[in-house]
């Protein structure tokens, strides 16, 4: 049950991976880091229920707060041109 | 059996916006209208699928007594909902105010009312 919805988003991070090295300008890269980051939260979520294991889940939570403040920091960068 | 079908039908919800958010990342023109597809989509897609995880727990931890791990699974996928839709949009607008004031304009914009209230 778990596993093709898992491999169906990796064939969704695929195709955001190609907007994220094609993006013309900074921000459509930012837009398309930011898509992925959501996009591995969740796999590491339904990872979790697929193997049954609790810190699939707990990795995923500290790697959502940790990927906000990353974006947070290169959205500052990109509008003032230095932090 | 109904909770199983319940599940199958939340994660082809979530499967398809998740899929809609990475097309619409490539057929939208310009930044603005991409964050609408990437970060929406994604937002919509999260919450079926963590429910559709939250759902499955909770009937293993029906089945197998109180004192289960399944709890603490449930909780914690729980607390991952949380964080994603509390992150998500904060995380949206600080690119959209980012990208505007780092002077990228919207395709075939005729009125940008934003750029006369810049100090």
């Amino acid at each position: 049950m778990w596993l093709p919805a898992v491999i169906f988003l990796a064939v969704c991070m695929l195709i955001v991976l190609v907007r994220l090295f094609l993006g013309p300008t900074h921000p459509d890269r930012l837009v398309g880091l930011d898509t992925l980051n959501s996009l591995i939260v969740v796999s590491m979520v339904i990872l979790g229920a697929a193997f049954k294991e609790v810190i699939y889940i707990d990795v995923a939570i500290v790697y959502a707060l940790l990927s906000f403040v990353t974006t947070l920091f290169i959205a500052k960068y990109i509008e003032k041109g230095k932090f | 059996m109904t909770l199983n079908i319940i599940t199958y039908i939340f994660i082809g919800i979530g499967c398809f916006f998740n899929l809609m958010a990475a097309i619409g990342l490539h057929r939208f023109p310009d930044v603005y209208t991409r964050l609408h597809a990437g970060t929406k989509c994604t937002t919509f897609g999260s919450i079926f699928l963590i429910v559709a995880v939250v759902i499955q727990s909770v009937s293993v931890w029906g089945a197998e007594g109180l004192s289960s791990p399944q709890s603490i699974l449930t909780l914690h996928a729980f607390i991952a909902l949380v964080a994603i839709l509390l992150t998500n949009p904060t995380s949206a607008h600080a690119i959209g105010r980012a990208a505007h004031r780092s002077g990228v304009k919207p395709a075939q914009a005729v009125v940008d009312d934003l750029e006369k209230e810049k100090p």
